[in-house]
């Protein structure tokens, strides 16, 4: 008989109590309510674990950094137990042949039954050379493993997106895993890193309800990924009321004013962090003084500076905001209407006014 | 008293009329296209001043943030001017249907027909000075035609469309114009920022509009054949020769 998640548990010292209140601090943590939390202790008891294979393609390895940062207690030892993270080169011990036999056995032992949860993205540039696992390119290894994966989490910016790899000009094409994988549900979990809470959240979702969280449009759960930054800042009453940093050392930011003017993508950026917040929820960059920059966003390395509010269009080979493009072509529409009105004006002195104009019905 | 100085002292002059030539008129743009014509350039008006401080906010306001809603009143009049526009162009699509024929003009260019490409090119002479008078044109002239179509009902529509799809972030999930625009206008353009550059594109794109809409209007009433600003106030298009 396969092992429970709570067998695991029990194995590894943990006792029921400490079982029960990570139960209801994560179903706190999804927005559930008090109801759900013997709900996810018996799915836990009873459910057997479901094996997640975490592959490492072209990345920084701050997602996982992120995620053994977890925020509930005893999260590490609860939460990688809890995976059954049976593959993780990162994180496991085994290394060479013995790691790489285990992929092939979870395929073929759970085929249809595991999760693939990818970090970073594969290149395909030279044939994918510019990523190598295991003395073949990374591409490969993503086809093969998600060819029988129940399900694929983007982990990051960089799978869900491209990141940092795929800005202009991407040289090694580094491509987000949707674009590779076309036949398997996916789940975006953008941000540079994703928040840890929010990690271990989709993946306790998936687990207890065996089904993926309701997705957005763009494949973000909702339940993270469904409001601004912005919408829920503990500054936005100095952005409604007209107050903001018009500089880093005025008086303005040390009275904790809104960011907007500075730059601040908390109004275009998707994310959690408001709300859920960092490092056991201690803080999050707008609280720390520091416009947010918009990391889970597609593309937002390419979106100009950090610190502007109306960011540089490229597209036309100039590098201005929109506002100075748009002064400048409605200045040029401007001056040329004056110079026809001028010419007009003189045409009009040089001959009588409708002189030579037809008479009559024609 | 003679009837000169009479004339001169009251403006009652029945002997110069008599003698006047007689200007021709039709009616052309009915009640409800010249309310939505004024109402609709207010519209612009507010949303282009209201949307450009939203992008790049006035000076701070001192003191508590509960004593002020600087920001949230810009926001409110650009929205509810938004509104104004939105429902004055769905007002404006009804009465080209139940309008008469020159209400229609607003919604279709007849690009596949030779005589009005031939017309558009006889006022591109006219702008360019290689024509000594236009011909007379009882509603949009072919030039006008092809500009409202192009340059106010697509940039509209498209500002509508991109517009709706910003508030619907700030409205939220489950609000009319989430589900409308936002769900489908944020993905395709990328993200939200990318939405924000274009409206502001657009904005500037529909100054240089008025700013050839307004020329066009007032050169047209000096120099062409028939009235134009007048025609939009009372609906009659009068013709001086």
């Amino acid at each position: 008989m396969t092992e429970t998640f709570y067998d695991v548990l029990r194995r590894q010292g943990i006792t029921r109590r400490s079982f029960l209140k990570f139960c209801s601090l994560t179903a706190t943590s999804l927005g559930l309510g008090s109801a759900a939390a013997p709900k996810i202790a018996h799915a836990l008891e009873n459910k057997p674990r479901t094996p997640v294979i975490w592959l490492h393609g072209l990345e920084c390895t701050c997602c996982s950094e992120s995620f053994i940062r977890s925020a509930h207690p005893l999260t590490k030892d609860v939460v990688l137990s809890m995976l059954s993270l049976d593959y993780d080169d990162t994180l496991m011990a085994a290394a060479g042949h013995q790691a790489e036999a285990i992929i092939e056995e979870v395929k073929h032992k759970y085929k249809g039954n595991y999760i693939l949860a990818v970090e970073g993205n594969p290149p395909l540039n030279e044939d994918g050379m510019y990523c190598i696992h295991g003395g073949r390119p990374f591409v490969e290894i993503l086809k093969e493993t998600a060819a029988d994966a129940k399900a694929i989490i983007s982990w990051g910016s960089c799978a869900s997106w491209g990141c940092v790899q795929a800005a202009k000009p991407n040289p090694t094409q580094a491509t987000p895993v949707h674009k590779v994988i076309h036949d398997k549900p996916i789940i975006k979990v953008p941000g540079c890193p994703p928040i840890a809470e929010v990690m271990t959240g989709v993946v306790t979702y998936m687990l207890t309800f065996d089904k993926i969280p309701e997705l957005d449009r763009q494949g973000r759960p909702k339940m993270f990924y469904g409001q601004r930054i912005h919408d829920k800042c503990y500054r936005r009453p100095h952005f409604d009321a007209g107050q903001f940093v018009e500089e880093w050392d005025d008086e303005n930011a040390r009275r904790g004013y809104c960011l907007y003017k500075v730059g601040c993508k908390g109004p275009t950026t998707y994310n959690a962090c408001s709300t859920v917040r960092w490092n056991e929820g201690v803080s999050f960059p707008i609280q720390s003084g520091h416009g947010c920059i918009g990391c889970s966003e597609d593309g937002f390395w390419d979106k100009g500076g950090f610190y502007d509010r109306l960011t540089d269009i490229k597209q036309f080979g100039v590098e201005k905001n929109a506002d100075e493009v748009g002064m400048a072509v409605a200045g040029t529409v401007g001056a040329v209407v004056a110079a026809h009105a001028a010419v007009s004006a003189l045409t009009r002195v040089r001959h009588k006014p409708g002189s030579d104009m037809p008479k009559g019905d024609k | 008293m003679s009837d000169h100085s009479h004339a001169t002292a009251t403006g009652v002059d029945d002997n110069a009329v008599a003698h006047a030539a007689s200007i021709k008129s039709i009616y052309v743009y009915e009640a409800p296209v010249r309310i939505w014509h004024w109402v609709n350039a207010l519209a612009i008006t507010v949303l282009s001043v209201t949307g450009y401080f939203i992008g790049s906010p006035l000076p701070s306001v001192p003191g508590e943030a509960s004593a002020n809603f600087l920001m949230g009143y810009i926001r409110f009049v650009h929205f509810a001017a938004g509104y104004v526009l939105a429902i004055g162009l769905l007002g404006r699509m009804y009465w080209a249907i139940v309008g008469n024929h020159h209400s229609r003009e607003l919604f279709s260019v007849p690009i596949f027909t030779g005589a009005y490409w031939r017309e558009l090119f006889s006022m591109l002479r006219w702008y360019t000075f290689t024509r000594p008078y236009p011909n007379r044109y009882v509603g949009h002239n072919p030039l006008a035609r092809f500009a409202m179509v192009f340059g106010f009902l697509f940039m509209a529509l498209f500002m509508i469309a991109t517009g709706f799809a910003l508030y619907g972030e700030g409205a939220q999930a489950g609000h009319w114009s989430h589900t409308l625009f936002t769900t489908w206008v944020i993905p395709l353009f990328g993200q939200s920022q990318d939405v924000h550059t274009w409206h502001h594109l657009g904005m500037w794109a529909i100054v240089c509009f008025v700013i050839l809409h307004v020329y066009a209007a007032i050169r047209e009433d000096i120099m062409g054949r028939q009235s134009i600003i007048s025609t939009m106030i009372s609906g009659y298009r009068m013709f001086k020769n």
